[in-house]
């Protein structure tokens, strides 16, 4: 006669796993990918905070090239005519402030709460897990379900934001048409303006929030033809997120490094024309 | 001719075990299931392997082969060296049984958990139509062989076994992804279900099912992610909800097409008993010594066992079934 063992009648799922004791017995470098993204994301970091603190080098003004970790540029104390059509909404700020820090928070959260830097940051910097099949480095875990972490879910809004940040990068690209004395002239800087502001948008619009807006939420995409179109176009560059996720980050460093050293004079600007 | 291959092969049962050494010979062509075969034929006859179709399509094989979770016949050993030590070892997520064979019952478990599909009301089998656009977005999901490594990769359980009770898994996200986004579908809580009852907050999106998944079903972008916005949508949102409010677009996004408010499924759903157990494994009859009868002529029966246990009744009694078939449409026009 077949017999039900005891041990099996805890089949629900609470007998013992196996006995490995290796933690992992994952034989590739693992730990390479991880450790890349951890030097990626704290240089930008680093980086950050530093252009923040600054607080000069961000306006060329015979080139009118805006440096993209300063724009747009709101408060009183922005150097003279770095503002530019959203005016100086905000009073003088304290020396500690800078105008940087009041702007960066949006795209800085925007960046912060993506679903791609999410997955970065966790394996790479909080090392939950650190790779898969490797064990995660805490005791306890609750993932995104309370406190702080839920307010991953307000990514949205920052995507919201986004679109408006985006919307000014394209405006100082354009500006950065200016030619060096009056009328239109370019510069190697008013390129690289130009290409970041196209990766921005494709990083942007790929957005996982944006692809769910535009027409991921849907039930029936035979209902709405234009926004299943649309899905389809967000979809492309959503597959590709990962990619714009990096590329834009250098391509905002590149910028931002760029203007600055311009605006210091460190270098000179190439010019194509005028 | 072949080669041989340095093998490590974990052996044990839910009492302890340990990888054991075996050097096997490998041909050209082979994967590592046919490695385990000629283990099993030619050095250790009682290794126990779970497999069927050899073809990475019944989902069975799994196991891990150098640490990650894999198909044991998708794994190609022309992608080791031929110095390389292989370690294969049981699915560490779930109980182990014996060998290389675990208790995947979990899965079953929160299987069960989820509401099925639910009809919609006033349209009888047989009148369902559907568009290509509404029916490809869930064929993806539908690839899904079950073969749970997604399940045993996940840190969520993988680490934190005590989060068993409240999460689902990505397989089961999926399966609510499918449902969510099918036009016919007659449910509209599966948003709060998921966040609820499967415990999509858990997953933190890195992504690791994606990885394993032998089908590359993109577990993640495709369906947790979508998830995780529908529930943005329902609860935190207020421009998409101040939208809907000024296009009236709720009853354009949420309800299926042939949908009365209210959903018959619901009713026909309370019947079913979603929680219930499920048959308990049962093991092959052994001998006085514990261990499996080497030939027929020594069994005490005429023939093998059953696979569902010699202790259970066909037919089962229906109060026994969790499957309750939705009664027939009682809507408009029939
Ligand atoms: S993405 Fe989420 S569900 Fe998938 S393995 Fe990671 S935590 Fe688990
Ligand atoms: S989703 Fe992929 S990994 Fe998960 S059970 Fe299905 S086929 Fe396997
Ligand atoms: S920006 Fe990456 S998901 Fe929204
Ligand atoms: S034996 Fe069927 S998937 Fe490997």
């Amino acid at each position: 006669m077949t017999t039900t063992p005891a041990r099996l009648r805890s089949a629900s799922g609470a007998g013992p796993r196996a006995a490995i004791s290796e933690k992992t017995l994952r034989t590739d470098r693992w730990w390479l990918q991880p450790l890349l993204v951890f030097l990626g994301l704290g240089a930008f970091v680093v980086y950050g905070l530093v252009r923040a603190i600054m607080n000069k080098y961000y306006w060329a003004s015979a080139e009118h090239y805006l440096a993209p970790f300063y724009s747009p540029c709101l408060t009183k104390s922005c150097v003279e005519g770095s503002s530019h059509f959203l005016g100086q909404p905000i009073p003088q700020l304290p020396s500690w402030l800078s105008p940087a820090m009041i702007i960066l928070v949006l795209p800085g959260g925007f960046r912060l709460t993506c679903y791609y830097y999410r997955k970065a940051y966790y394996r790479s910097f909080w090392l939950s897990p650190p790779a898969c099949a490797v064990p995660d480095g805490h005791k306890t875990y609750s993932g995104e379900t309370r406190f702080p972490l839920i307010f991953q879910n307000i990514h949205r809004y920052f995507f919201y934001a986004a679109i408006l940040v985006g919307s000014v990068l394209t405006y100082d690209a354009v500006l950065a048409w200016h030619g060096k004395d009056g009328g239109v002239g370019m510069g190697l800087g008013t390129l690289i303006l130009a290409v970041n502001a196209v990766l921005i948008w494709a990083y942007t619009l790929g957005c996982h929030s944006c692809r769910n807006i535009i027409g991921g939420r849907l039930k029936h995409f035979s209902k709405h033809p234009v926004r299943y179109r649309a899905w389809g176009l967000v979809s492309k560059l959503n597959a590709k997120h990962q990619q714009f996720a990096w590329a834009s980050l250098f391509s905002v460093i590149i910028a931002d490094a760029y203007v600055m050293a311009v605006s210091a004079e460190w270098i000179t600007d190439f010019r194509f024309f005028n | 001719m072949g080669t041989k291959r340095h093998f490590r092969v974990w052996r044990g049962d839910d009492t302890g075990g340990s990888l054991e050494d075996f050097q096997v010979e490998v041909n050209e062509g082979e994967v590592v299931l046919d490695v385990i075969h000629r283990l099993q034929a030619t050095q250790t006859p009682d290794l126990a392997v779970r497999w069927n179709c050899k073809a990475g399509k019944c989902g069975s094989c799994s196991m891990e082969i150098n640490g990650k979770p894999r198909l044991g016949c998708m794994t190609r050993m022309s992608t080791f060296n031929e110095t390389e030590t292989v370690t294969v070892t049981p699915l560490r997520t779930f109980p182990v049984i014996r060998d290389l064979v675990t208790n995947v019952n979990f899965n079953y478990q929160k299987a069960r958990e989820l509401p099925a599909f639910a009809p919609p009301a006033g349209v009888a089998p047989g009148e369902y139509r559907m568009q290509q656009v509404d029916v490809e977005r869930s064929q993806e999901f539908r690839k899904c062989i079950e073969c749970f490594l997604c399940q045993n990769v996940c840190h969520v359980i993988r680490d934190h076994e005590e989060n068993k009770h409240a999460f689902s898994g990505p397989r089961f996200f999926i399966r609510a992804a499918e449902l969510d986004m099918h036009p016919l579908d007659a449910r509209d809580d599966r948003k709060e279900l998921a966040q609820a009852e499967q415990g999509l907050g858990y997953c933190n999106i890195t992504k690791c099912c994606t990885e394993v998944c032998p089908e590359h079903i993109k577990i993640t972008d495709n369906a947790i992610i979508p998830m995780k916005e529908r529930v943005v949508d329902r609860r935190y949102d207020p421009v998409t909800w101040l939208g809907r409010k000024i296009f009236r677009r709720d009853q354009l996004d949420e309800q299926p097409v042939s949908a009365s408010p209210k959903p018959a499924a619901a009713a026909a759903d309370s019947g079913s008993n979603w929680h219930q157990e499920g048959p308990v494994p049962q093991e092959a009859p052994v001998g006085a010594d514990g261990k499996l009868v080497v030939a027929e002529l020594t069994l005490d029966r005429a023939a093998a066992g059953s696979p569902f246990g010699d202790d259970q009744v066909f037919p089962l009694p229906p109060e026994q079934l969790r499957y309750q078939h939705p009664s027939p449409p009682t809507g408009d026009g029939h």
